[in-house]
């Protein structure tokens, strides 16, 4: 694919050793990974070495991660699995109005089946207060789902503030880290959550992989019915290329260090510094960025349709997006951005840049230049929003 | 030389997949948009939506991918709400009957998604629709000719449009019938070759009664069926489930037969008579868009279609103020109601122009000699 790419928040080209890593599971190591015999045996060793990358790479052991088919699958066993392994008083759930769709959705489909659910909205930096949530846990509260980071803003959630409320109040924690990898740390006892989803896609890792951390001790009802794979908690026969992948993908963020994210972090600054200089009538709605993941900017344009922005930069082979990616419907102005207060104009206006490792600085200026003449078109003859 | 660039409104239809593949044959720079009119996915079920459901829009993709151009989908649930259902609601509750399709013509299809098309550069729209956009020679206006094949022919719904949006108009399948749209279909492999066409409105996939009923249903009360002499006939169970003109379901007997003569929504009351009764020789026309003419100084004599199913009248329109006109029929007609587009047709098949009636005025009570043409 040719052109300028800044949609890492969606998903991220697999990176080469991933791909190296995945090639023989998906030519001649084949088989199946619970068989006994040496072809299963090999498979199973090398899931095994995934674990132990993953564990790795969020600061835990190995033995509480258990294999997905994403973070979708991962957030809802989470939830589903929590509610439905503690049947008795605590019917409260508490999350918040900036949740993703995977944890947002199991939520409502809880609140249908009897559950309490509170969803606490953000302040207007996008991240939603300690204060907020503590004020509204207690001790009916079986489960906060809190996470860390937002997709759409990149604010990151005071998370380990939240869980130490909720334990006090023996309240389980989960937080949706799906945005995460590869941005930012991750140390599940540091945070003290109970439970951790990410997904395999988002950091250079294959599609259709990802994992739930479960801290020891906790227990969830397993969602899927089969045989007794992964502990019990997730039947199927393991997707052994996809394991390996991820197992390669956490292995390059841990290899990685701090310097390309600080690289990062600059490019994404530099290119809104420039984006709200260059273009008048221009806003952010993305937290300073010590609050912030480093490769996230949510920019607005009044007067321009985000959705119009979209397609024209699509036509010049940009890619970026507005709302969040999980749409097959076109566009609604952000939940999120709403949520945070934007007026509704405000949130149509805006667009989201997610920048990625890959992204150089030749990138970024094309971007900035190609936007600047981008939204001036829009707002002198093409179509402008209400 | 560069091509120029057009979107294509795709509703996952036969009409529009061709027209699409015309143009990219014809060497247009393609994109294809369909435009979302649903909130929520429960509403986009093929059991709620005729046409453009959630499945629909799949095709629509399909389509687009076997043509290698290009698919978007844009968001007008809000517009098509407040603009084309809000307005069909309570124009039925008002006792008239909608015209949800010219609405969304002029300010969905050749508005809003207009407004995308310019963002992604294209210069036009192109639609599926069965109808010619040219030039009238002799004013220099752009204008709306009927297409090639009478029985498909769309133009109905276009007049409308202003002079920008037609100029931002493209119909590829004016000359064609459909046959050989469908012939072409296959040709070109397209899966929805031998997709039925959408036959009603495309968010009322039953009765527009039950319809009405499911979202009005407490703004509608029963009330009285009365005779033109103001004597009581029976009863009904909401005025907005009758339409002008209507002869089945009146729940009256006896006598000669009956037809809804008018709908008094202020009153809930609907008038029955006779088709005497009924029978109107002018119709008093409102928000009257000149097309292919400017608004004439003079009264024009042309053909006035009332409704659907492209029959239409010997007429002489006059306008009686910026966009007001009052329409004359040679012979005393049954098929008016108020509401309904009058679109008036020179004998080439040439819009003139349209608007809404306002008023049938019925014979029986139309005490002015009629004017001579």
């Amino acid at each position: 694919m040719t052109g300028i790419y800044l949609d890492h928040n969606a998903s991220t080209p697999m990176a080469p050793e991933v791909l190296e890593a995945m090639l023989p599971y998906l030519s001649d190591r084949w088989g199946n990974a619970s068989s006994i015999h040496a072809w299963g045996r090999a498979l199973k060793k090398a899931v095994e070495d995934a674990r132990e990358a993953v564990a790795c790479l969020i600061g835990a052991r190995p033995r509480g991660l258990v294999f997905t088919s994403g973070g979708t699958e991962a957030n809802n066993l989470a939830i589903l699995g929590a509610a439905r392994a503690h049947r008795g008083e605590r019917r409260k759930i508490v999350t918040t109005s900036l949740e993703h769709a995977s944890v947002a959705a199991p939520c409502k489909a809880l609140a249908k089946a009897g559950f309490e659910v509170v969803f606490v909205p953000p302040g207007a930096d996008g991240c939603v207060a300690a204060e907020a949530i503590e004020a509204v846990l207690d001790e009916r509260t079986l489960l906060v789902s809190v996470m860390l980071a937002n997709n759409e803003t990149g604010a990151v959630q005071p998370v380990t503030r939240i869980a130490r409320a909720a334990r006090e109040r023996g309240a389980l924690v989960l937080t949706d880290a799906v945005q995460c990898p590869g941005k930012m740390a991750i140390a599940v006892d540091e945070l003290g959550v109970d439970f951790l989803g990410i997904g395999g896609h988002k950091f250079n890792g294959p599609h259709g992989v990802g994992a739930l951390w479960m801290r020891e001790g906790t227990t969830v009802e397993k969602l899927l019915h089969g045989a007794d794979h992964e502990r019990g908690l997730r039947p199927g026969t393991a997707n052994a290329p996809g394991i390996v992948g991820l197992g390669a993908a956490a292995r390059l963020v841990t290899a990685r260090g701090d310097g390309p994210t600080r690289r990062l972090a600059a490019l994404t600054e530099r290119l809104e510094r420039q984006a709200l200089r260059s273009i008048p009538d221009s806003f952010a709605s993305s937290p300073p960025f010590e609050r912030r993941l480093p490769n996230t900017s949510n920019l607005g344009f009044r007067g321009v349709e985000g959705e119009s922005l979209l397609l024209a930069l699509d036509m010049e082979e940009i890619a970026i997006s507005t709302g969040s990616a999980c749409h097959s419907g076109g566009v609604d102005p952000s939940p999120v951005l709403l949520a945070m207060g934007l007026t509704r104009p405000d949130a149509l206006s805006s667009i989201r840049v997610s920048l990625g490792h890959s992204t150089t600085d030749d990138e970024v200026d094309r971007f900035l230049e190609t936007l600047a003449r981008v939204v001036a078109g829009q707002r002198a003859g093409g179509a402008a929003g209400d | 030389m560069t091509r120029e660039r057009v979107v294509v409104a795709m509703s996952g239809g036969v009409d529009s997949s061709v027209a699409a593949a015309l143009l990219q044959r014809q060497g247009y720079d393609v994109i294809g948009m369909t435009m979302k009119t649903w909130a929520s996915r429960e509403a986009a079920s093929p059991a709620q939506r005729s046409c453009c459901s959630v499945d629909d829009m799949g095709d629509a993709r399909r389509v687009a991918d076997r043509l290698g151009i290009p698919f978007y989908v844009i968001n007008l649930a809000g517009e098509f709400e407040t603009q084309v259902i809000a307005n069909f609601v309570d124009e039925y509750l008002a006792g008239r009957t909608p015209n949800p399709c010219l609405i969304c013509n002029s300010k969905l299809k050749f508005g809003r998604l207009l407004d995308k098309a310019r963002a992604v550069g294209a210069s036009r729209v192109a639609t599926g629709h069965y109808a010619r956009v040219g030039v009238n020679a002799r004013t220099g206006r752009h204008a709306i000719f009927r297409a090639a094949d009478p029985a498909k022919d769309q133009s109905y719904t276009l007049y409308g449009l202003e002079q920008q949006q037609l100029a931002a108009a493209l119909l590829p399948l004016a000359e064609l019938d459909k046959d050989a749209t469908r012939e072409l279909a296959r040709e070109l492999g397209l899966a929805v070759s031998e997709k039925p066409d959408s036959q009603d409105i495309c968010f009322v996939a039953k009765d527009y009664r039950e319809f009405l009923r499911g979202r009005a249903g407490d703004r509608v009360a029963p009330g009285e069926l009365v005779g033109v002499d103001g004597a009581r006939l029976g009863a009904h169970e909401g005025a907005a489930f009758y339409t002008v003109g209507q002869r089945r379901g009146l729940g009256v007997s006896g006598g000669e037969r009956q037809y809804v003569v008018s709908v008094d929504a202020a009153a809930n009351r609907v008038v029955l008579g006779s088709r005497d009764a009924l029978l109107t020789r002018r119709l008093l026309v409102g928000a009257v868009n000149w097309v292919g003419i400017e608004r004439p100084g003079q009264p024009v004599e042309c053909l006035v279609q009332v409704r659907y199913g492209n029959r239409t009248f010997e007429a002489t329109v006059e306008s009686t103020g910026e966009r007001t006109a009052r329409v004359e029929l040679a012979s005393p007609q049954l098929a008016t109601a108020p509401g309904q587009s009058a679109v008036f047709y020179d004998e080439t098949g040439m819009v003139l122009g349209g608007g809404l009636i306002e008023e049938c005025v019925r014979q029986a009570q139309d005490r002015r000699a009629p004017e001579a043409p």
